[in-house]
C-alpha cells in the first residue's frame, strides 16, 4: 500500500528561505540547517486519532506528517516500540508515574535510528542515489547497513576507529562497506561532509539530514498516543547531536496544533555523559552556544563533542523550564544495571546515561515524584557489553548432581557446604583472585 | 609565510569555482579581511550583518577545530591547511 504525505518542503530555520525538496542540509544564504516544513492545515482530515489508529502498528501510521515521497511504499515495520510503566525503577528513584519508551527493541536493528534511516532512505531512493552512507557512532551504521541491504542500495559507512566491536560486526554482516577513521566522531562527520560534496552519494545524516531527522518525530507521536493521546509532564532524552529532543518537541507541537492532544507545559530534560557534555554544560551555564569538547566516555553513541543541533537543543530546553544533566562513566554502568534489574530492559551505555540522569533529576528535586515522566531509551545493551563484562565473572561449572547444585547455591548465598567447604573456598578464592 | 584555504562546494560560486586558494594572512581576522578584498561575495556569505563570522561555520586548522587552538587568537603557521565548513549535525540522538 502506498502512503501519502502532506505537501512539505525544506526551509531555512534562520532566514526562512525555501528550497523545495532536494538533498541539501544547509541554507546557501546563511548556512543554517534546513528543516522540513509542512502545511498542517492540509492534513487536518488525514492526520486524526481515527486515521492513525486505523494504520499499521509502526511509524507509517504517522505517514501523513513524515516527509516521504509520493508513491512510497514502506517495506519495514519500523518503530511503535513499547511504552512501559516503570514501577520498579520508579520505586528505586522515588518516582510514582514513570514510563520507559523502549527503542532498545526497535525493528530492525534495535535502536531508534531505525526510524530516521527508514525516512532518509525513502528519500535517497526518490533522489536516485545508488550509494548511501553515514557518519556514525554505531547505531546509525547498523541501521543504514541493514535497511540499505534490504532496499538493494550500496552502503559506505564511516565510523571512529575505536567503535565497539559489536557495532562494527553489526554493520559488516549486512555487506556494507565499513571505513574506520583514525579520529573521533567529529572528525568522521567533517570528512563525510567533504565526501558528500565530492561524491554523488546520499549521506543520511549529511545531505539527507533534514528528511532523516524528521523520523525522530515518531518517538513523540508514539509517546502521546501510547499515553492515551495526552502529553507527559516531562521527557528525559539522551543527547548526542541534539536532534531527537527537539524533534519530540516538534511532534508534540504538531499534535497540539492539530487538536490531537491538549496543550500543556512539557519540560524536556537532556542527558549526557560528563565525558562529553557540551549541551548539558551550555544549559547549566544558561548559554545558547556550544563550547566544543573532546569526548572521553564509554557512552560512545553520545560522544559528539561539537553537536550542530546543540545550540537549538540548549535553547529549547531552557525555554520550556527543563534542565540538562550529565553523569560519570561509573554512574552510566550503574544506570544500565539499574534498568535491567528493575525493569528487565537491557540498554546500551546511552540508556545508562539516561537512566542515571533520570535518577539524579528526581534526587535533586528537579522532577516531582508524581509527575508523568517518560524516559527515552534509544539503544540495546547487546551492542555495548564491554563496560559490563568485568562486572559479571563466569562462575565455575557445577556437576549435574542435585547435591552439587544445592551446595553451589549455599556457596553463592555465602553458606559454606559441609563436605565441600575447603575446595569450594579455594575455587572461590581463585575466581576472586583473578 | 603561506597557508592553504579549503572551501566546501557551497562556497565556490563566489570564488570562480576555486575550492582552495593560498593566503598570506597571519590569523583569522586577517583571512576574513583578505577574503573581503579577493572574493567579496564570499565575504558577505560567511559573515553576518555585524561582520562576524556566522555561527554555522566551523573553522578547522589541520584537522583541529580552531576553538581548541585558542579560537580567533590562533596565529596561522606556515603551511597550515585552513578549512571553512558548515556545521552539519551528524549521528547520535
Amino acid at each position: 500500500m502506498a502512503y501519502s504525505c502532506s505537501a512539505y518542503e525544506l526551509k531555512c530555520n534562520e532566514c526562512g528561505k525555501s528550497f523545495g525538496n532536494q538533498p541539501l542540509s544547509a541554507c546557501d544564504n546563511c548556512l543554517a540547517p534546513l528543516e522540513v516544513h509542512y502545511d498542517l492545515n492540509a492534513v487536518r482530515d488525514t492526520f486524526t486519532r481515527t486515521t492513525i489508529s486505523a494504520g499499521p502498528a509502526n511509524i507509517w501510521r504517522y505517514a501523513a506528517l513524515l516527509p516521504i515521497p509520493k508513491g512510497f511504499e514502506p517495506d519495514l515495520p519500523v518503530g511503535f516500540t513499547p511504552l512501559l510503566r516503570a514501577r520498579n525503577l520508579g520505586k528505586r528513584i522515588g518516582a510514582t508515574n514513570l514510563y520507559v519508551k523502549n527503542d532498545a527493541v526497535c525493528f530492525p536493528t534495535l535502536s531508534f535510528k531505525d526510524r530516521v534511516v527508514s525516512v532518509a532512505l525513502a528519500n535517497a531512493q526518490a533522489f536516485g542515489f545508488e550509494t548511501v552512507g553515514c557518519s556514525s557512532t554505531g547505531n546509525l551504521a547498523n541501521s543504514v547497513a541493514a535497511q540499505s541491504a534490504r532496499l538493494g542500495l550500496k552502503a559506505c559507512i564511516l565510523v571512529p576507529a575505536d567503535l565497539e566491536a559489536a557495532k562494527v560486526l553489526n554493520t559488516q554482516v549486512y555487506g556494507a562497506r565499513l571505513v574506520r577513521i583514525d579520529g573521533n566522531y567529529d572528525h568522521v562527520n567533517r570528512l563525510c561532509t567533504q565526501i558528500a560534496d565530492e561524491y554523488s552519494w546520499g549521506f543520511v545524516n549529511v545531505n539527507l539530514r533534514p528528511y532523516y531527522a524528521e523520523g525522530s518525530k515518531t518517538v513523540g507521536y508514539e509517546i502521546a498516543e501510547q499515553l492515551g493521546w495526552r502529553l507527559p509532564d516531562n521527557v528525559v532524552c539522551p543527547m548526542a547531536g541534539g536532534s531527537l529532543i527537539r524533534k519530540i518537541r516538534k511532534a508534540f507541537n504538531e499534535l497540539i496544533a492539530l487538536g490531537l492532544v491538549e496543550d500543556k507545559p512539557v519540560r524536556f530534560f537532556g542527558a549526557q555523559a560528563t565525558g562529553c557534555s557540551p549541551i548539558s554544560q551550555a544549559v547549566k551555564q544558561g548559554r545558547d552556544y556550544i563550547e566544543p569538547q573532546k569526548p572521553n566516555t564509554i557512552a560512545r553513541s553520545l560522544a559528539i563533542g561539537n553537536p550542530a543541533d546543540g545550540p537549538a537543543a540548549a535553547k529549547m530546553i531552557q525555554a520550556n523550564g527543563g534542565w540538562a544533566e550529565d553523569v560519570s562513566d561509573v554512574e552510566i554502568v550503574s544506570g544500565m544495571q539499574e534498568l535491567a534489574e528493575s525493569e528487565g530492559i537491557f540498554t546500551e551505555t546511552a540508556g545508562g546515561v539516561t537512566t542515571a540522569v533520570t535518577a539524579r533529576l528526581y534526587a535533586d528535586g528537579r522532577i516531582g515524584a508524581d509527575e508523568t515522566t517518560v524516559v527515552c531509551i534509544t539503544g540495546n545493551g547487546l551492542k555495548t557489553t564491554d563496560p559490563l563484562a568485568h562486572h559479571y565473572l563466569q562462575e565455575r561449572a557445577v556437576r549435574p548432581r542435585l547435591a552439587d547444585f544445592a551446595e553451589y547455591l549455599q556457596e553463592l548465598d555465602g553458606i559454606p557446604g559441609i563436605a565441600a567447604a575447603e575446595p569450594e573456598l579455594a575455587i572461590a578464592g581463585g575466581i576472586l583472585g583473578r | 609565510m603561506a597557508v592553504k584555504i579549503v572551501l566546501p562546494t557551497a562556497f565556490v560560486r563566489h570564488t570562480d569555482g576555486q575550492k582552495q586558494f593560498a593566503s598570506t594572512a597571519s590569523n583569522l581576522a586577517g583571512l576574513l579581511a583578505e577574503i573581503d578584498q579577493t572574493f567579496p561575495a564570499l565575504g558577505t556569505q560567511i559573515k553576518d550583518e555585524e561582520g562576524k563570522l556566522r555561527r554555522f561555520i566551523n573553522i578547522y586548522i589541520n584537522d583541529e577545530d580552531i576553538r581548541f587552538l585558542g579560537g580567533e587568537a590562533y596565529a596561522f603557521q606556515d603551511g597550515d591547511e585552513i578549512m571553512l565548513i558548515p556545521s552539519i549535525a551528524g549521528g547520535g540522538c
